[in-house]
């Protein structure tokens, strides 16, 4: 266990190395100058912004400039400084981050019980009408893009039945996330929910499944441990990628609903060419999910106990 | 393609959609032994989800190729008298009036006919790149294994780690014109990942196999083993991929459209965008694109399942 765990550490250095060289590389490699964004439509003096270039280094190599990043990044924690604002990019970090984990562990937490319970109750009713209606849903959930969907639910629950504010004012109120979240967590919802009555109806007929009734253990017992354990594996590997998408899926929601997270921070450095905001945003938003997959497999081990890890 | 056999005709009872192991059609043995696509398409034909989603998919890329005969309203001539407020005639179906006007006094329904092109465009060729470059890799690293297997599952790790919709956005930011061809490229240079590691893992059990070894021993070179013997053996679950990702790229460019880094020019995703602006006082401009955007996304999602539950062995 103990090796097998260093040995996926160590794999994940090329990996995180590869992401953010390539975010970085994509980034800087294309046009725009977020040192002349600063100085809107006026020229501003070729003095000041050679002098403005140096200072945030830009006027290196690309690959010099990747490396003097890493190195702050890694050896200080320093993530480099927002140019339009002046300040650390830590700082600006700091302030989006926690909103936008408020909004997706909320949505996350609606996808794991909501989904696996509606995967479940499908998978054990398969071939019936629950399930039939179950999958039709989730078949529409998934075709309606997010953005559509957030446009129907304010118009439906904020405009028309004013049961909920239509934008976020604090985003520290869960009742008021609660409503975005519900949007962001639909379509993967509707994956969870796939998966897991797929697993469910493919595994109801296992032999263990047959043994464990066969010995008289209670109905509850032999759904809730036998079968949901064995069940879990593809569902906790889409759920350990979906982290990211969740927070990447963030973007829209966000945007829809007026929060103030890692979504419109993005935004606004793509659309300033903020490198070294992106960058730094990405790199943890990688960081999260290289953790997540790892997190994934170590409980592969758990749930199937016939799985060993050398 | 198979024979006709009899039992073609009955129509076994097909679960609609995800597919229930114990309701598999009943069917009497052919005369002759099909092959897996043989058996696949005799299951698709008695697949009411096929039927429907291919009658719908028949009519988006009629629309797609002939918008002319669906309206004779241009998309992008605005006429400012038809202002957004006067309510849709739904009773007059199939004039330009029919869905109202957006802000700018163009005919929604114009639009929508005329979106439908971007919106298959861009699936279609995301999908071709993204199997094309996918199953070459995938298939380059399963085969090989080793060294070149590491290097490229690294590769597809660093692709795959970062977030697929803010990659794209990074790139297409850069564009100032996104043609097709542009959102094409962008989508396809972060989705490829997915069919790579579906087509490792299917060439690392297809390799095995007797009749590569056969192959191997006669002395088949390299590349005849690959795309002769490998390829069409492991070509089952890339098409159960690519055709549910198909949906999922249609969304994916409506979704950048709505975020201003879609395509320029005339798309569902850039009309849904306008239409959100005036959603209290004219609904129907955000309605009705968000309504066929769902509609074909939900076509090539039903196509893919049917094509799922036709080839997996499982289900059998």
């Amino acid at each position: 266990m103990g090796r097998y765990v260093a040995r996926r550490l160590l794999q994940m250095i090329p990996v995180f190395i590869g992401t953010t060289l390539l975010i970085f590389l994509m980034v800087y490699a294309l046009p725009g100058d977020p040192v002349r964004g600063l100085f809107g439509d006026k020229a501003g003096s070729p003095q000041v912004i050679a002098a403005l270039r140096h200072e945030y280094g830009l006027d290196q190599p690309i690959l010099v400039q990747y490396w003097n990043y890493m190195k702050d990044m890694i050896l200080h924690g320093d993530f480099g400084t927002q140019i339009a604002s002046g300040r650390p990019v830590t700082d600006v970090l700091g302030d989006a981050f926690p909103v936008t984990m408020r909004l997706a562990s909320l949505a996350f937490a609606i996808e794991v019980v909501l989904g696996i319970a509606l995967g479940v109750l499908a998978g054990l009713r398969a071939g019936r009408l629950t399930d039939n209606v179950i999958l039709l849903i989730t078949l529409l959930f998934i075709s309606v893009p997010v953005f559509v969907l957030g446009f129907i639910a304010k118009l439906v629950f904020a405009e028309q039945l004013k049961w909920l504010d239509p934008n976020v004012s604090d985003s520290t109120n869960y009742g008021q996330l609660l409503m975005p979240a519900i949007v962001l967590a639909t379509a993967s919802l509707a994956y969870v929910t796939r998966l897991t009555r797929t697993s469910i109806a493919e595994n109801r007929r296992a032999d263990y499944i047959r043994t464990a009734i066969a010995k008289g253990l209670p109905k509850s017992r032999v759904v809730g441990v036998h079968l949901m354990r064995n069940s879990m594996i593809p569902v906790i590997t889409y759920l350990g990628t979906d982290i990211g998408a969740l927070m990447g899926g963030a973007v829209v929601t966000e945007g829809l609903f007026n929060i103030q997270g890692v979504g419109g921070t993005i935004y606004e450095s793509l659309v300033r060419r903020e490198g070294t905001t992106l960058v730094g945003l990405v790199t943890i938003l990688v960081l999260i999910y290289l953790a997540a997959n790892l997190i994934v497999d170590l409980l592969y081990a758990v749930l199937d106990p016939r799985i060993r890890y050398a | 393609m198979p024979d006709v056999t009899k039992t073609d005709v009955k129509t076994g009872r097909v679960d609609p959609v995800g597919g229930a192991p114990e309701v598999t059609a009943t069917v009497t043995k052919p005369e002759k032994t099909r092959s897996l696509w043989g058996d696949a398409w005799a299951d698709l034909r008695r697949s009411w989800i096929f039927i429907v989603s291919s009658v719908m998919i028949f009519f988006l890329l009629l629309i797609t190729f002939f918008p002319g005969w669906f309206t004779s309203a241009q998309p992008i001539l605005g006429d400012l008298s038809k202002h957004y407020l006067q309510k849709p005639k739904l009773g007059d179906v199939g004039s330009a009036d029919w869905l109202g006007y957006d802000q700018q006094g163009r005919s929604v329904y114009a639009r929508v006919i005329y979106g439908t092109r971007a919106s298959v465009a861009v699936g279609f060729g995301t999908t071709i790149l993204v199997t094309v470059v996918g199953s070459l890799v995938g298939m380059i690293a399963g085969y090989f294994g080793g060294l070149v297997d590491s290097i490229l599952s690294r590769l597809t790790d660093v692709f795959f780690g970062i977030p697929f919709l803010l990659g794209t956005m990074v790139v297409l930011n850069s564009f100032p014109e996104r043609t097709t061809w542009v959102v094409i490229g962008a989508l396809g240079f972060f989705g490829w990942t997915q069919i790579s590691r579906v087509m490792r893992g299917a060439v690392i059990t297809t390799k095995q196999a007797d009749y590569v070894q056969a192959a191997k021993a006669l002395g088949a070179s390299t590349p005849r083993i690959m795309f002769r013997h490998i390829l069409p053996n492991t070509m089952a679950p890339v098409i159960v991929v690519a055709t549910i990702s198909l949906g999922v790229y249609i969304a994916a460019e409506a979704t950048l459209s709505f975020l201003g880094l879609g395509l320029s020019g005339v798309s569902w995703g850039n009309d849904i965008s306008d239409g959100g602006a005036s959603i209290r006082v004219a609904q129907w401009i955000m309605l009705y694109p968000s309504i066929m955007l769902s509609i074909t996304v939900l076509a090539f999602i039903m196509l893919g399942e049917a094509v799922r539950n036709a080839l997996d062995p499982k289900m059998r």
